[in-house]
């Protein structure tokens, strides 16, 4: 069966790319820190699961203490004539240029159905990523063939978007991990204790307010809903909303869970989804992204509350 | 109760605005002082962690395509199809955006969309175009802002209404764990009126960009 072996065989290959032409032709003084920092993320996917436990986090550490000493390089500007030249190209190839980008969804989304349908081929669970990492390969391909490329070209484009996201293309992996750690430790109880101590006095819309905005809150340090959730729905939602007011656990569960997205969109500890694209659109405020979403989070969080308050419990 | 000082880290490294790859790693260690690990515990277990996450970092398989498919074109073909159509603002554009996100991403197609296949190479590039049209000023960085952010929203609000969502089996696998039995239709159910109040909300601010800009334009001209 095909696994996550193969995802991980071609993610390692690609990083290990990267760190070889940012060596061999990329210009500036952060090209050797650069080169480091993908070297190890190849590493990381190359020999993870032979290195063991205590391997990968040196090699954990090893890329928070490369990536964090060095600012991410700032995406080179591009000249007038560079655009001049590449709108020739688009006027020339057209709206086939769409085509390859669009092929990677489908190939993710048809691959899924696909295995769905003829189980044994792929492991289940990972058919969706399989799918999207074979796509992924495909279509660059086709684009090396269509455009008449060498083999160093995907990976010199590559790293130029990727030098610009720098560290904060790891920031995902990493809070996934923090949150392991963090349920080993027990913080779970610890935050239910600490609100057990909050007074309400019984009143149903503040013990609502407090649950949801305390989801965004958690959510918001944090930097990821999944991590917040189970926290504050042991604290609050389980003892009080469900076990004294009787609401409906499938609305409290999730209209909680959607409070806390309002607060991934107010963090930067969200790096992929709030300062990822600060960095790919070149915004001159790296929190620019979180600024734009700040109203629309805020409401959606009051929105949040009332529609628990109204829809989720017995009137 | 000393568990609780991680978080406390997280905090205080945000308000100091130190790299959050520090942070982590920081508020990762004192979570696990607190409970009493020693050092190599601590690095065996968030290495473990990171090894068994590393998935996640997997999707960046896709930024080849997207530099070539750049390189030669891409974003300045999204702009040249918006100057061809008539009648597209920049409200009107992000609002179709959002709709479409968030009704692709409700049928499970969250891959159809995202900052770095589509927001960077596409939406932004067209919405830059649809502001450039408008004879109304506005500020292009918060065209690009609006754009990445509309994506996200997009995709929040509309995700878990597919049943099938890792949000959805992480809420179904801690209620299990409290006895509570949900189908994963009752969960995504009870994502439909907020998805709704995030077209009406999000949607309504992204049409007001075409109205701000009017009032701009108009005031300029006199």
């Amino acid at each position: 069966m095909i696994g996550l072996g193969l995802v991980n065989a071609l993610a390692g290959t690609l990083f290990l790319g990267f760190a070889v032409v940012t060596l061999l032709s990329r210009p500036g003084a952060r090209r050797p820190a650069m080169a480091l920092l993908w070297g190890l993320v190849s590493v990381s996917f190359l020999l993870g699961d032979v290195i063991g436990d205590t391997g990968n986090g040196i090699v954990a550490i090893a890329i928070v203490a490369v990536a964090a000493f060095g600012r991410p390089l700032a995406a080179p500007q591009v000249g007038d004539d560079h655009i001049a030249a590449r709108s020739v190209l688009a006027a020339r190839f057209g709206n086939r240029l769409f085509l390859p980008a669009l092929l990677i969804p489908l190939a993710a989304l048809s691959g899924t159905l696909l295995f769905k349908a003829l189980p044994g081929i792929v492991e289940a669970p990972n058919a969706t990523l399989i799918s999207l990492a074979v796509g992924a390969v495909l279509s660059a391909l086709l684009c090396m063939i269509w455009f008449r490329l060498d083999p160093a070209a995907p990976f010199k484009e590559g790293v130029r978007l990727m030098d610009g996201m720098g560290w904060a293309a790891l920031m995902p992996q990493m809070l996934a991990s923090l949150g392991v750690v963090y349920a080993a430790s027990g913080m779970g109880e610890a935050v239910g204790q600490l609100f057990g101590y909050l007074p309400t006095g019984g009143h149903l819309f503040a013990q609502v307010a407090i649950y949801c905005v305390g989801m965004a809150l958690l959510t918001a340090l944090m930097g990821n809903a999944l991590a917040a959730f189970p926290v504050m729905f042991a604290a609050i939602g389980v003892p009080l909303l469900i076990g004294i007011q009787g609401g409906n656990p499938a609305a409290i569960a999730a209209i909680g869970m959607l409070a806390g997205f309002c607060g991934t969109l107010m963090t930067p500890m969200a790096a992929n989804f709030n300062l990822v694209p600060a960095a790919l659109l070149n915004l001159r405020d790296p929190y620019g992204v979180i600024r734009a979403q700040i109203p629309t989070a805020v409401i959606m969080l009051g929105a949040n509350i009332l529609l628990l308050y109204f829809l989720g419990f017995p009137s | 109760m000393f568990v609780l000082l991680a978080i406390l880290v997280l905090l205080a490294g945000l308000i100091a605005r130190i790299n959050p790859l520090i942070v982590v790693l920081a508020s990762a260690a004192t979570a696990g002082f607190a409970a009493g690990l020693s050092v190599h515990d601590m690095v065996a277990r968030f290495g473990g962690a990171f090894n068994a996450n590393k998935f996640v970092t997997a999707v960046f398989l896709v930024v080849p395509t997207i530099g070539l498919l750049e390189q030669h074109g891409l974003q300045e073909r999204a702009r040249q199809l918006m100057t061809g159509l008539k009648g597209v603002t920049l409200g009107r554009l992000l609002f179709f955006y959002l709709l479409a996100r968030q009704l692709s991403a409700a049928v499970g197609l969250t891959q159809l969309g995202g900052q770095v296949t589509m927001v960077r190479p596409m939406l932004a590039p067209m919405a830059e175009a649809a502001a450039e049209q408008d004879e109304a000023e506005h500020d292009a960085e918060h065209v690009k802002a609006m754009s990445a952010a509309t994506d996200n929203i997009g995709l929040f609000f509309g995700e878990d209404i597919f049943l099938a969502i890792g949000s959805i089996l992480l809420m179904m696998g801690v209620m299990k764990g409290y006895g509570i039995a949900v189908e994963p239709f009752h969960l995504s159910v009870w994502a439909v009126p907020t998805a709704v109040a995030a077209l009406v909300i999000h949607g309504g601010r992204v049409l007001l960009l075409d109205r701000r800009g009017n009032r701009h334009g108009t005031g300029a001209s006199r």
